[in-house]
């Protein structure tokens, strides 16, 4: 690969792992994806007559009632359900996305009111592009792990848009996930160890104002999406003196099925063990939601004592790099709540034209 | 939109937060502090389940004025398991697909947005039974 010179060069050879003093992990989590489904090939239909093959076979697109805080609420919900502790108990729930509803006003004091957090909550809406939320579980990892607070909800949700036209049209989705972070006691899985890795990288952005974001065209392969994945799980796996053969799953951001198959591959990862968590094909690029809901997937199906490697890249530019580890409480507590798989079970085919009015791009 | 009334609902919209009578004990919602079933002062705040059946609707193709981007869509009676009957707008399903009776669960959803710039309004709908794994 063109890139790999620059990522051995660039990688840290002791690379900051972050692990809090008091050891923290998921004790619950949740997905959610909206019912409607845009085949690529309708975007292809209307834009080059047929003739551009869909970079994925369908994506997912939210209803006319939808955003990322009504499906923030879900998720929160399915997550909450799972862990059985009641919402006064959360001390922060964070939202990472890049379609907040609103410019000022933020996300998650909604959710938190929604499920019952509010008042004695500290809420916040985060911003990285596609790690908002991954970058929000690290944070939660040190305010959990500190003691600050017991638990914290933390979010990954996205409904994004792409211009008509655009080669992100075809994969620009809608969906994401929540996860209660709280004490490894009580996990389904335990995060063992994180680490992140950023750079100043102008390969994808959208400026204040702007209805569609710009992309650097090919520059978001090899200095953006491979160089930021490839250096912080290269890093994790030599910090904490794993292998590959080590995980029973691996989960990466999804911006197409390809990308993280090429990752994957790179890293020493078989289809095998990032296929429960690649969702991309089915539901396209859930951007903040990408990586996290992948990982609702392997926790549908996961045993104790398996272990996750979880990779999320937010363009400008980084990456934040998990270990979890899943536990004994894993396989009852999946139960409580609909499974990853049941949401994209769940599915309308739209055209192109209910497509533009459900995304609102007719302007009336 | 009055601001200021959506933000004093916001408990019995967001998670249905209703009561039960301290005397007979049955549920009441939306709360209203005298039970309508025996009279008597009704304090005790309970939040329903979420999950009830259709007890009857109507296809609204012409809606009133904020609800207008959403036509046409369905609004149901529906029956909580607790027992109230609220009026609310049925999601994520196609019109002929509604049966009386049919089980359904509440959703938090958009109900209405003031303008491109005012505030936008969340609350209760309700869509068919998405059960768990
Ligand atoms: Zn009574």
């Amino acid at each position: 690969m063109n890139g790999s010179a620059e990522i051995q060069a660039e990688r840290k050879s002791n690379a900051p792992i972050m692990r809090p003093a008091r050891k923290t992990g998921i004790t619950g989590y949740g997905a959610y994806v909206p019912r409607y489904r845009l085949p690529g090939k309708e975007i292809s239909r209307v834009w080059t007559e047929g003739n551009t093959p869909p970079i994925v076979p369908e994506k997912s697109v939210p209803g006319l009632d939808e955003d990322v805080v009504t499906m923030s609420i879900e998720a929160a919900r399915n997550a909450l359900a799972r862990a059985g502790i009641a919402p006064q108990k959360i001390g922060a729930v964070w939202v990472g996305s890049e379609s907040h509803p609103y410019a000022v006003k933020p996300t998650a004091s909604i959710v938190g009111e929604a499920i019952g957090a509010t008042p004695n909550l500290l809420a916040a809406d985060w911003e990285f592009a596609c790690k908002a939320g991954s970058e929000a579980m690290q944070a939660a990892m040190g305010m959990v792990g500190s003691g600050m607070i017991d638990y914290a909800l933390i979010l990954g949700m996205d409904a994004a848009q792409g211009r008509p036209g655009d080669a992100l049209e075809y994969t620009a989705g809608a969906g994401g996930a929540a996860f209660l972070i709280g004490p490894a006691e009580e996990a389904l899985a335990v995060i063992e160890a994180s680490y992140s890795y950023a750079t100043d990288t102008p390969d994808f952005w959208r400026r204040v104002g702007a209805n569609y974001p710009s992309h650097g065209q090919r520059f978001t392969g090899e200095p953006a999406y491979f160089r930021h994945t490839l250096a912080a799980g290269r890093a994790l796996l030599e910090a904490t003196g794993t292998q590959p053969g080590d995980y029973r799953y691996a989960v990466f951001h999804q911006p197409n099925p390809k990308f993280p198959q090429r990752a994957a591959e790179a890293l020493g990862f078989s289809m095998e063990q990032i296929k429960t968590g690649l969702l991309a094909p089915q539901i396209g690029n859930t951007y903040a939601g990408s990586a996290l809901i992948g990982l609702t997937a392997v926790l549908d199906e996961a045993a104790p004592g398996d272990r996750i490697l979880l990779v999320s890249f937010g363009s400008g530019a980084g990456s934040d790099a998990f270990q979890l580890t899943a536990t004994g409480r894993l396989p009852e507590r999946r139960t409580l709540a609909p499974g990853t798989g049941h949401y994209i079970a769940r599915r309308k085919e739209i055209d192109y034209g209910v497509y533009v009015r459900y995304r609102g791009k007719l302007k009336m | 939109m009055d601001i200021a009334r959506n933000w004093r609902l916001r408990k019995q919209r967001y998670a249905l937060e209703g009561e039960q009578c301290d005397h007979c004990k049955q549920y009441i919602f939306p709360p209203r502090d005298i039970c309508p079933h025996c009279g008597e002062d009704a304090r005790g705040v309970h939040a329903m389940s979420g999950k009830g059946e259709v007890y009857s609707y109507t296809v609204v193709h012409e809606p009133p004025t904020g609800y207008e981007t959403q036509a046409p869509y369905a609004i149901a009676l529906v029956k909580l398991e607790e027992g109230p009957l609220v009026t609310a707008q049925l999601t994520d399903i196609d019109a002929a697909e509604i049966k009386i009776g049919m089980p359904v669960e509440m959703v938090t959803r958009r109900l209405r947005t003031d303008g491109e710039e005012g505030v936008i309004q969340y609350g209760y709908k309700f869509r068919p039974i998405l059960s768990a794994a």
